[in-house]
This record gives structure tokens, C-alpha cells and sequence, in this order.
């Protein structure tokens, strides 16, 4: 019997409050962090949809490509009225992931063309958000 | 033997009593293991017998060539005998130097979390985290000079988080270094030259030209170099 | 363990400048940001000294509260600045500043944390919790100040519309930015003490999409040209730029979507190269778009 990498979808909302230390509830679902977003229009679902799945613990969110698309540029962060800091939400959410090893790039995939275009700073912090 | 003059270690979970005073590699011969794999030169500078082991009383591990490294009492060792570290194909003379070729074709460099676990695991005193570092930002120098040392044991790759293959990357950088940016080895310029003219032409001929026992009388009779007076 | 006469010499080396950080891009993709702040700062009499032996910050902050490794390579170049016997560590990538000073802010106030990061990094001396991050901007504002900066200009930026672009490190989280979060001036106050014309513009601290270049090129050549646009059809010809990743991706989409009219002929810099321009830089040694335009606006070498 071989490893499993797969992320668990039990007790979704505490194990992501755990790691970000934040408390899910406090939002309003005012939509600021969605408003602010530069990515939101790639997202499959909205930032703030995304803290409303956390509240329901809709287990569908583990599959969503928010958390791969966001750029953690903390615009949400600073603006949201309740003080909820989304980023680190979205960090918890790819830390399951990547802590079960699902890296979400593919360093294997990697041409050499691809790498010599992009300056170390790119692949550092690529690799250090997408990759565990 | 007297009780003083045994050391008792661990094999793999199993205690030995073996002489005081002689290498793990020796210990092991002792002991009744035959290496097959990781033994090489058994001088320190194969990398074939990367060793990890930890003292009683210690939690932390250890790591040294079992060819150099005395045995101690409560030891308790194991044998690495092979890194399945891949290396990146490259023709050297194709290699831009102008570029971070180390990155692109060893990419994880990018993921050091500079937590010098590769450093502690080097039994040849090597700042390995501070090359990799260099390798990142592409001096190519600094991972040449700091990596001298290596002898591609490969315990670095094995302890490390973020599966860095550190000798590879090192090697490339020597390798690199040495055709673009070091200083031009003269004697050995000089060699390739008396070579190229034909200086050894005849004497190969004629090794070449030898039968086997022809080959054996002119190895024992062979003069070495400071002992020419050798019975 | 080191002799007491190993800690006095490393500890009181003689400083004429400040420990500056340079961070992994700064030594050859983003070269010319480090040879035009060195500049910057000789003329300024506050060189920027190099840490020995320092390593990469990490790039980005690590969110999660239970992940102190991710946090070792910045605390480990707080150590060395604590071996200079000096508290204080200059940065000029937006990111690197951002990551140091978010690292410094949690591990130097919280010591349950510090002291574990201490005993796992067994080989370098402790590290105290005393060192605070600033960024060159706010080293040029406090401890320069802006009138000294003016006094050392021989070629005035004066012509030069200049759109500043903060992005998201050095403005964000608050508690680590270097002027208001929606709204900052201080790279323009900067840029216009030495005579240029700042140019605000709304996307000025919206993200470029950094690190999704690396497989999702498609979103950070599309966020950084809505940077480009913006700052364009607001007027600027030049877009300063603090930050290696900001200044690779501007630059992307600027290759890749540059035939916009709307863009015209846009340049981007890193605003250190403009304030060594102003300050006598050898035109030479600045990018080719960018003597171009610096030539255009009358900048002659040798005359005030």
C-alpha cells in the first residue's frame, strides 16, 4: 500500500484557521476583497466566495484554482473591514495541498528555455507558494 | 585481547565489540560485512562510503566517510552507499556562461530555504548551504572555490528539504569555471603540447606492442619516483 | 565559541555606510538597480556595505502560523548584520524589504518563536530580536532628506514624466509599508526632488502579477499591462519601478503587447537608475531606452 497524496476534506474550516490563525466568521460578506482583487476575474470562484465556502465548508473549494491564481498581492487584506486577513487564508488552502505534496508547478515539467527567461526572484517565490 | 582495546558499536541495529582505534570501514571488515557497494578508494576521496550514525545518548546524527572516520564507543551507524541523485545532460562547450546555466539545469537550487542541513552533513567541512546560495545568484566562482572539496559523497542531497542535488550542481560550476573564467594550467599545457608532438609516441607503441607477462615484468620493475634505490 | 577578541573585531568593524542587502536578483539579471543605488549612496556620502555571507531572503512572506522554517533564511541574515555589530539592514528590492521586515516584525517580537529558530540554527550566534528593515526610499527620505538630495543633482530630471510603480511589497501589509497603503508619494517625492514631473496614476499599487510568471505567464503579462496602460494614458514616458520581478514583468508585457498605440514608447527603470542619471551617472551605463530618453530631454553630460 503506497502513500496517499491527497488532501483530507475532514474538519476543513478548522484545519484552515489553525494554520492561517484566522477567524472565518468575522466576515460579512461585504465583497471589498473580492472588489479589490486583480486576479478575481481568473478565479473560478470569487475571494470572497471563497472565505463564504470556508464558512459552509464546502468541500469543493479544495478543488478551486483560487488559491493557485492568487498572487497574494494582499489587497484584500488591507482593505477588508472586519481585519480578516484572506492571503493567509489562501495560503492555508495551499499548504494542505502542498504539504501532501501536490505541488501545483511542476519543476520536472520545467524546460530549460522556460527557466533561462525568468529571473531567480520569479522562481524562488514560485516555487516557494507553489511547490512544498 | 584485553576489555580496553574494544569498542563496542552498533551495525545497523546490531552491537559489535571491534578494536579501539580503527576506522568504521575497518570495524565493519571486522565485524564480518563484506562491502560490495560503498567502498571505493578507501583514502577519503572516492565519496563511496558516506556513512551516517548517531552516539548513544544523542539524538542527532552524524555524518562522515567510513574510510576515515575512527570508530567510538556507542556508535551507532549506518551505510549510504548510493544517492540516486540525476544529473542534468550538458555539453560543456555549449554552456553560456553569460547565463544561469546552474539554474536551468538544476532549477530546485531555487528552493534553498538556507536551513544548512546540507552543510552539516558534509564530512569534508564544506559551507554547502553558502554555494548553493552562490549558485543562485550565479557566481560561479564562489560555488567553484567553496565546493573544491567534494567528493560527490552525496549525504548533502540525501538530508536535504528541498531535494537539491548539491554536488551536481557544484560539478557543473568547477567544470564551468574551469573553461571560462580560471587561470590557464600551463604544465598541463605544456603536457598536451609534448603529447600532440609525439614525445610519448614510441614508448606507447611499444607498451601497446607488449604481451601481458611482458606488461608484469616491467610493472615490478617499475621505478618509483623518490625510491629509485628500491630493492 | 568565539574568543573574545574574535567578537570585538567582528562585532566593532568600522561602518561608513549602511548593511545593505542586495537579494538573489540584484547581482545579475537586475544588476543595474545595484551599480545606480551604489552610485546613488557614494554621492550621498552613506555607501551601501554588502553583507558578508548573506543568502536569500525567500522572496515571499510565509502565511502560515505554524511554518518557522520558512523563515530562517531572512533571521539568518539578521545574524550577520547583528556580527557587524548593527541593527539596522537597508534592502532595495521591494520584495526583499517586505519579506525581511515581515520576518523581523514576528520573530523580533516574539521570543518563544526566536528561541527556537536559535536552537535549530546551532552554528551562528544567537539572534537577539533588535534588527529593523528599511527600504532605500525611506533611508533617501529620513536620513537623507530630500533638500540634500536635490543640492546633489547635476542633471535635473526636469522634462521627464514619471510614473511611479509601488506594487504591492512596499505598501502592504501595513504594518511594513513605507507610506500610505492606497496612496503612497514617496518614490514620486523622491523622483521629484531631482526635477521630474510625477505622474500619479490609478494602477500605481496594483499588483504586476509576480511570482504567476513563472507558469501562469498568461496573468502577469495581462496584470502588468493594465499597470502599462494606465500609467501611459495618464501621460508618463517612464515607469519607476523598486522591485526585480515588477521590472521583468512590465517588461514582458511590454514586449509582448508593446504595438498598443495608447502605450506609445513607454520605458521602464528602476528609480535608482534615475536619481544616479540626475546625480551624474555615466549616461553609458544605463539601459538603451533609457539614454535615449534621458538624451531627449536635454540632459547634457559634463553641464548643471
Amino acid at each position: 500500500m503506497s502513500k496517499t497524496k491527497a488532501v483530507s476534506a475532514e474538519n476543513l474550516r478548522a484545519r484552515v484557521e489553525e494554520l492561517s490563525g484566522e477567524s472565518v466568521f468575522a466576515c460579512y460578506q461585504c465583497g471589498m476583497c473580492s472588489a479589490g482583487c486583480p486576479l478575481a476575474d481568473e478565479m473560478d470562484r470569487l475571494p470572497s466566495q471563497v472565505i463564504r465556502d470556508l464558512q459552509l465548508e464546502d468541500i469543493s473549494l479544495l478543488d478551486s484554482n483560487a488559491m493557485w491564481v492568487c498572487a497574494s498581492c494582499l489587497a484584500c487584506e488591507v482593505r477588508c473591514p472586519k481585519g480578516v486577513d484572506l492571503a493567509k487564508l489562501m495560503e492555508a488552502l495551499r499548504q494542505l495541498h502542498l504539504r501532501k505534496e501536490l505541488d501545483h508547478v511542476s519543476i520536472n515539467d520545467m524546460t530549460q528555455e522556460e527557466i533561462r527567461k525568468l529571473p531567480q526572484i520569479a522562481l524562488v517565490a514560485g516555487f516557494r507558494k507553489k511547490t512544498g | 585481547m584485553s576489555e580496553e582495546k574494544l569498542t563496542q558499536i552498533y551495525i545497523m541495529g546490531k552491537a559489535y565489540d571491534v578494536p579501539t582505534g580503527i576506522t568504521i570501514m575497518d570495524a565493519m571488515e571486522y565485524a564480518g560485512y563484506r562491502f560490495i557497494r560503498g567502498a571505493g578508494c578507501r583514502s577519503g576521496f572516492c565519496g563511496a562510503c558516506g556513512t551516517v550514525y548517531r552516539k548513544d545518548d544523542d539524538y542527532q546524527l552524524e555524518f562522515a566517510l567510513a574510510c576515515q572516520e575512527m570508530v567510538e564507543e556507542g556508535m551507532h551507524l549506518t551505510q549510504l552507499p548510493f544517492t540516486p541523485a540525476p544529473r542534468s545532460d550538458y555539453v560543456l562547450g555549449e554552456l553560456n556562461p553569460k547565463e544561469n546555466v546552474l539554474l536551468q539545469h538544476y532549477p530546485a537550487v531555487a528552493r534553498c530555504v538556507s536551513c544548512n542541513t546540507c552543510t552539516k552533513a558534509c564530512p569534508q567541512d564544506i559551507e554547502v548551504m553558502d554555494y548553493v546560495q552562490a549558485a543562485l545568484r550565479g557566481d560561479l566562482e564562489k560555488v567553484a572555490e567553496l565546493s573544491f572539496d567534494c567528493i560527490q559523497c552525496g549525504l548533502c542531497s540525501m538530508r536535504c528539504p528541498a531535494d537539491i542535488k548539491h554536488y551536481h550542481v557544484a560539478q557543473m560550476a568547477r567544470r564551468l569555471y574551469s573553461v571560462t573564467d580560471s587561470p590557464e594550467p600551463e604544465h598541463l599545457n605544456a603536457r598536451m603540447q609534448q603529447m600532440n608532438d609525439g614525445a610519448f609516441d614510441k614508448e606507447m607503441d611499444e607498451l601497446m606492442a607488449m604481451s601481458l607477462d611482458g606488461l608484469k615484468q616491467r610493472y615490478a620493475e617499475r621505478v618509483i619516483e623518490g625510491k629509485e634505490e628500491a630493492s | 565559541m568565539l574568543s573574545w577578541q574574535d567578537s570585538g573585531r567582528r562585532r566593532g568593524r568600522l561602518m561608513t555606510g549602511i548593511p545593505y542587502f542586495p537579494g538573489c536578483s540584484l547581482k545579475d539579471t537586475a544588476s543595474g538597480f545595484e551599480t545606480s543605488a551604489q552610485y546613488v549612496m557614494e554621492k550621498l556620502g552613506m555607501p551601501l556595505e554588502e553583507l558578508e555571507r548573506w543568502n536569500c531572503c525567500g522572496t515571499v512572506s510565509s502565511l502560515t502560523t505554524d511554518d518557522l522554517m520558512h523563515h530562517l533564511a531572512s533571521v539568518r541574515n539578521f545574524v550577520r548584520v547583528q556580527d557587524l555589530g548593527q541593527s539596522e539592514l537597508v534592502a532595495l528590492c521591494a520584495m526583499c524589504y517586505n519579506t525581511l521586515a515581515r520576518t523581523a516584525g514576528r520573530i523580533n517580537t516574539d521570543a518563544e518563536e526566536r528561541d527556537k529558530i536559535n536552537q535549530f540554527m546551532d552554528r551562528e550566534e544567537d539572534y537577539e530580536g533588535n534588527v529593523q528593515i528599511l527600504h532605500l526610499l525611506q533611508v533617501l527620505k529620513e536620513r537623507v532628506n530630500w533638500e540634500n538630495l536635490e543640492a546633489q543633482v547635476t542633471h535635473s530630471l526636469e522634462g521627464l514624466k514619471v510614473a511611479c510603480y509601488y506594487g504591492c511589497t512596499l505598501v502592504r501589509p501595513k504594518p511594513v509599508a513605507i507610506d500610505d497603503t492606497e496612496q503612497p508619494t514617496i518614490m514620486d517625492e523622491a523622483l521629484e526632488s531631482v526635477g521630474a514631473e510625477s505622474i500619479p496614476f490609478a494602477f500605481s499599487t496594483e499588483c504586476c502579477g509576480t511570482y504567476q510568471v513563472v507558469d501562469r505567464r498568461d496573468l502577469s503579462i495581462e496584470q502588468s499591462f493594465r499597470v502599462l496602460n494606465s500609467a501611459a494614458r495618464a501621460g508618463a514616458n517612464v515607469i519607476a519601478t523598486a522591485c526585480p520581478l515588477c521590472q521583468h514583468n512590465l517588461e514582458e508585457a511590454l514586449r509582448e503587447v508593446g504595438t498598443k498605440a495608447e502605450l506609445g514608447s513607454i520605458q521602464i527603470v528602476y528609480f535608482t537608475e534615475l536619481l544616479a542619471a540626475a546625480l551624474g551617472m555615466d549616461l553609458e551605463e544605463l539601459p538603451e531606452g533609457i539614454q535615449q530618453l534621458l538624451k531627449q530631454h536635454a540632459m547634457v553630460e559634463g553641464g548643471a
